[in-house]
């Protein structure tokens, strides 16, 4: 499975990624797997980690930890949004 | 045109009229403007430090979806006659506009509480970020937890 992610904002600056195409392991199904997985890089990833107040979109929804992922979704991981 | 993201300002006269050209049915329009807040830091020297610009980043496409999809949402809570809703990105100096919502309808009631739901609502769920200069450097605005109770209040929706 291949999926396209995005960082934004604080996240962005911290892990020092805008996005990246990575392929995952069979293992992942939801979104609240493949943000365990992206933590466990360790380092400036545990900003992913449980209990950080971070949001997640699936094909630019807003999706929480037990939605599906499939192959070619557009991922992206951001703080809580502050506009208006 | 409904929903706009863009750099460039906006003309909150010429927006407001556009939304009752040719609609003699209209009765009301509600309209809220957002500024940039020239906010000042706690501690020593508080009035040096003050916010000089802003930057307000986002997230191209899921931004417009978002805005559409609130701009549904109140459309189906309220008999609505035109909305408009510009957001702005880029850097951004105190005074500056950043967020224009206007709600045309019959009456009053319906163009006051779509105004303010879809500020709720665009301040908890639209993907806008800001990042404010001050004389010690950069910082990302915290989310606060008044704007989350304030979408709440609404009920369960979208």
């Amino acid at each position: 499975m291949s999926i396209k992610v995005l960082y934004f904002a604080s996240l962005r600056e911290t892990l020092g990624y805008s996005h990246e195409t990575l392929t995952l392991p069979a293992s992942i199904a939801t979104l609240g797997d493949l943000r365990s997985h992206l933590a466990r890089r360790g380092g400036v990833w545990e900003a992913l980690g449980e209990g950080r107040n971070v949001r997640a979109a699936i094909n630019q929804e807003m999706a929480g930890p037990d939605a599906a992922v499939a192959d070619r979704d557009e991922i992206a991981f951001f703080p809580p949004v502050t506009g208006g | 045109m409904r929903v706009s993201v863009q750099e460039a300002d906006f003309d909150v006269g010429a927006e407001t009229e556009a939304l009752t050209a040719g609609r003699p049915d209209v009765g009301a329009v509600a309209s809220f403007v957002g500024y940039v807040r020239a906010d000042k830091l706690a501690g020593e020297n508080a009035a040096e430090q003050a916010v000089s610009a802003m930057t307000l980043e986002h997230y191209p496409g899921m931004t417009e979806k978002s805005l559409e999809a609130i701009v549904a949402e109140a459309e189906s809570r309220w008999s609505l006659l035109g909305v408009r809703v510009i957001h702005r990105f880029g850097c951004l100096v105190p005074g500056e506009r950043i967020v224009f919502v206007g709600v045309a309808g019959s009456h009053r009631g319906e163009a006051f509480a779509a105004c303010e739901f879809i500020m709720d609502y665009l301040k908890t769920r639209a993907p806008f970020w800001k990042k404010e200069d001050t004389p010690e450097g950069g910082r990302w605005v915290d989310a606060r937890e008044a704007d989350d109770a304030a979408a709440e209040k609404w009920g369960k929706g979208a």
